[in-house]
């Protein structure tokens, strides 16, 4: 097959013609830009059709969380264009690198895709209404000053002229852009802040959104793959005769010295075969491990020399040695695994000269060094179409390994695209899993009862040991101490305590760590709230009233932590048989809270109700924020109640949905969301408030049973959620 | 040859009798709309329709859909108007990365059409599909909302 690299991706036909009886499949990928634009772009964000239809191009990708949308209303706002009229696409990595990089970064993880892309897109969308304006201006003969732009429509008053965007879309294309692009003061914000309707809600809710594992393209092959199921194990040998005659098998191969693929005509073929190859795997050294053997080695870091400090004031140690009463805790949290929907998968086709891969990635840049390195070509002849993705949840920022697969696959077939899909056994025990974690605390009161010191001493996996070890500066990883930094802008510890010790003894296991939605926080966070709140139970003194005394110094903090005690009913009698716990965080760069109420009767635990207050400095899109919010609950709790991972002679354990459990709607909170924008900054929204799910929660168990569960998950300690 | 009809069309597919019916849907078929989340009918994504019977199409073989009526996700609009769970699922902005959504579609069509005036207690009950994003809430309000009107 020779390789065309001129095919139309947005409209290219999927011949199953073959296997179907003639059935063909028209469709075109959302958010591919086509090899030849038919109507030119005014600038790099903003194409303009003739029929006034609005194409907005959209760097980062969308997993749920609803940037897409987010990001068209900023460039909206400032394009002043008509709202029912856009759409969008998606630019490849590979076209960023072509210009200069125009988009800026494609990396969408650490709730970065509307924050970290606020003066990029509000001046891509403004520089092109300058430009619009500017030809209309130039075509009726007046200065553009004159002109003003709105719904779409460009107004010259004085002479009552009027046109549209799309009658003179073509001639701002070929006008320079400007170089001084004023933007909107917040005020005067008409699409920022309102709660538009997701762009890609009418094909999610039809089947046909295009994910990674939807890719068909002319004469793909399917291929299924296995890891050695102990990470850094080997491939001692297999023996591809045992199947190579299998209906549809086409090849079997080897990758790199720890994996196999089994390439055929459907994947169901493909694994089929895969299951039945006898495979000899050499697991190594690792096949020693254990969750009791890490377990020992992390219990070991929590007192042991060797350790960094992430924050410290006073003289925690020599204080606490002489406190007139010390609590101490340790808390243990498990690895997680993401499990997103849509499992690990990507379409790659190598012809020798060139690669491009099709995939649901957060992070389109680092897909794109990886299929060049893979593929042993200069990026330049490379490049990566993002699809929407199947969830992330940081699973598709923390490693592109299924890329890098899917490459190596294909470059043993030149010219054939081979769409490579893990099965969920093989996304389940190959994942870069939460770092798993220890603490132990040790806080110290004086003899007037007040709280003067606290010892945090955290042992565990560094991220970016596994994901990016020329990162860690001095033993430093850069994500440890997320909510217990000494101020900044990012993720501050919110308490005041007078002598403070935050230190980090980095114990790293085989297994891949990576981001999980969230990220340290939200082990850190439990280890923050749930202990501050057994220090008020120790001091006699109300959870809210003890915090409160220490957070004079955050402001912000105590406000959102202040709106979800208030409209939680903190302090006021509850329903018979609730209780309720609180929580409050700091992360990527916003103010969240929470105040649960939960049942327990008997081991089961019902979790009713969560008020939870948020302060992103400036929202979006409000009711965006909300579903994030939400769900962000059944994240936390997932991971609180029934996730945990864990390792036996080497191997994860858990393989699928019957040993690794999911949250369902019965067992869904009626979540209140306390929107509060403060402004003034821009703070993250996706992950934030996943980590005062847990605490909260634990907290208001604690309330209920006078039990304090420091082990995870809680279906472990025998805890069901009902 | 394994002949099957799904949203009312014809199919002869080449396929082994113990293919997943998930798998033909996708791979043979091309409707890309039915997901693959497990494969052990745990999670949903892959729910479609025999005989107006939701049914997790990843733990049926393709020899026992034969001389039944598929319907799949692609299947629900009629004539370019979709159902009203899907146009519920529109006006309540209900998915987010939308992957189990088809499934999770599928699920409540199915139950609604058995229960019109599901309760509480019937959502909790019968819509077991998993959604990692968390949309159950906003799924509770556009059963809801369906129910009402009904």
């Amino acid at each position: 097959m020779n390789f065309q690299p001129k095919f139309d991706r947005r409209s290219f036909i999927v011949g199953s013609a073959a296997a179907a009886g003639g059935l063909c499949l028209a469709f075109r990928i959302p958010g591919a830009i086509a090899d030849a634009v038919s109507e030119p772009e005014v600038n790099a964000w903003v194409v303009i059709k003739p029929d006034e239809t609005v194409i907005i191009r959209i760097a980062r990708s969308e997993m749920g969380q609803g940037t897409l949308t987010g990001l068209a209303q900023m460039v909206a706002e400032e394009l002043e264009c008509d709202w029912s009229k856009v759409t969008y696409e998606f630019p490849t990595p590979g076209q960023n690198a072509a210009r200069n990089h125009v988009w800026g970064s494609f990396f969408t993880a650490g709730s970065q895709g509307i924050r970290g892309s606020v003066d990029l897109v509000r001046s891509g969308g403004a520089a092109a209404r300058m430009m619009l304006i500017e030809a209309a201006a130039r075509r009726w003969g007046v200065a553009a000053s004159e002109c003003s732009a709105a719904q779409g429509k460009i107004v010259h008053a004085s002479s009552r002229r009027s046109t549209t965007f799309g009658a003179v879309a073509s001639a701002a294309a070929k006008l320079a852009p400007p170089t001084h692009i004023p933007l909107k003061d917040p005020k005067d914000w008409k699409l920022i802040g309102k709660d538009v309707k997701r762009l890609d809600t009418p094909d999610k809710t039809q089947g046909k959104t295009i994910f990674g594992i939807d890719i068909r393209l002319p004469g793909m092959l399917y291929a299924a793959f296995s890891a050695c199921p102990v990470n850094g194990g080997k491939i001692k040998r297999f023996d591809a005769t045992k199947i190579a005659t299998n209906t549809g098998v086409k090849k079997i191969v080897q990758i790199e010295d720890y994996g196999v693929a089994v390439v055929a005509d459907s994947w169901w073929r493909a694994k089929t075969a895969l299951d039945a190859l006898p495979i000899e795997w050499d697991d190594g050294e690792n096949a020693k491990v254990s969750s009791s053997s890490i377990d020992a080695v992390l219990k070991e870091g929590l007192d042991a020399n060797d350790v960094v400090v992430g924050n410290q004031s006073g003289n925690a140690k020599a204080v606490l040695a002489n406190a007139a009463k010390t609590f101490e805790a340790v808390y243990s949290y498990p690895y997680q695994a993401h499990a997103t929907m849509e499992p690990m998968n990507a379409t790659a086709l190598f012809t020798g000269e060139r690669c491009e891969v099709w995939c649901s990635t957060q992070n389109g840049d680092a897909a794109l060094a990886v299929v060049a390195q893979a593929a042993g070509l200069r990026p330049e002849r490379c490049d990566v179409h993002k699809t929407f993705l199947g969830g992330g949840f940081g699973r598709r920022s923390s490693s592109q390994d299924y890329v890098r697969q899917a490459v190596l696959i294909a470059k043993q077939m030149p010219g054939i695209p081979i769409k490579m899909l893990w099965s969920r056994e093989e996304d389940m025990t190959h994942d870069w899993y939460h770092p798993i974690t220890q603490c132990k605390m040790i806080a110290g009161f004086d003899k007037d009862n007040n709280l003067i010191a606290i010892h945090y001493r955290i042992s565990g996996q560094s991220i970016f040991a596994s994901i990016g070890p020329t990162q860690i500066r001095n033993g430093l990883d850069p994500v440890t101490f997320s909510g217990f930094s000494a101020g900044g802008n990012e993720d501050a510890f919110g308490y005041t305590i007078p002598n403070l010790l935050v230190d980090y003894a980095m114990r790293n296991p085989h297994l891949h760590s990576g981001f999980w939605r969230g990220v340290t926080i939200n082990h850190n966070a439990i280890f923050i709230e749930c202990f501050i709140d057994e220090l008020a139970s120790h001091a006699g003194i109300d959870a809210l009233e003890f915090r409160r005394k220490l957070m004079g110094n955050h402001p912000k903090h105590l406000a959102v932590l202040n709106a979800a005690a208030e409209r939680g009913g903190w302090g006021k009698p509850a329903p018979a048989g609730i209780f309720r716990g609180l929580a409050q965080a700091m992360v990527f760069g916003s103010y969240v809270a929470a105040c649960a109420e939960v049942s327990v009767v008997g081991n089961n635990v019902k979790v009713h109700r969560i008020v939870a207050a948020t302060d992103p400095g400036y929202a979006v899109n409000p009711g965006q924020i909300e579903r994030q919010v939400a769900g962000s609950f059944v994240y936390g709790l997932t991971g609180l109640f029934l996730g945990g991972i864990t390792v036996k002679d080497g191997k994860v354990e858990q393989q699928n949905f019957d040993s690794y459990d999911m949250m369902r709607i019965r067992q869904m909170p009626k979540v209140e969301t306390v929107l509060m924008p403060s402004g003034g900054f821009w703070g993250g929204v996706g992950e934030p408030t996943i980590c005062v799910a847990a605490p909260a929660v634990l907290n208001a168990i604690a309330a209920a049973t006078g039990k304090r569960y420091r082990t995870f998950p809680l279906q472990a300690q025998g805890l069901s959620l009902v | 040859m394994v002949r099957l009809s799904i949203n009312g069309q014809p199919h002869e597919v080449d396929v082994e009798p113990d293919t997943p019916l998930l798998w033909v849907v996708r791979d043979t078929v091309g409707m890309t709309g039915t997901k693959y989340g497990c494969g052990i009918a745990q999670c949903g994504a892959c729910t479609v329709h025999v005989d107006g019977i939701a049914t997790r199409s990843c733990g049926m073989q393709v020899s026992d859909a034969v001389g039944k009526q598929i319907t799949t996700i692609e299947g629900l609009a009629k004539n370019g108007v979709l159902n009203v769970i899907q146009q519920a699922w529109i006006d309540h902005d209900v998915p987010q990365c939308g992957y189990c959504q088809s499934g999770m579609i599928m699920a409540v069509t199915a139950l609604l059409k058995n229960k019109p005036k599901a309760t509480d207690d019937d959502i909790d009950r019968e819509i077991t599909n998993i959604c990692r994003c968390g949309t159950y809430q906003e799924i509770r309000s556009a059963i809801r909302s369906i129910v009402a009107k009904t």
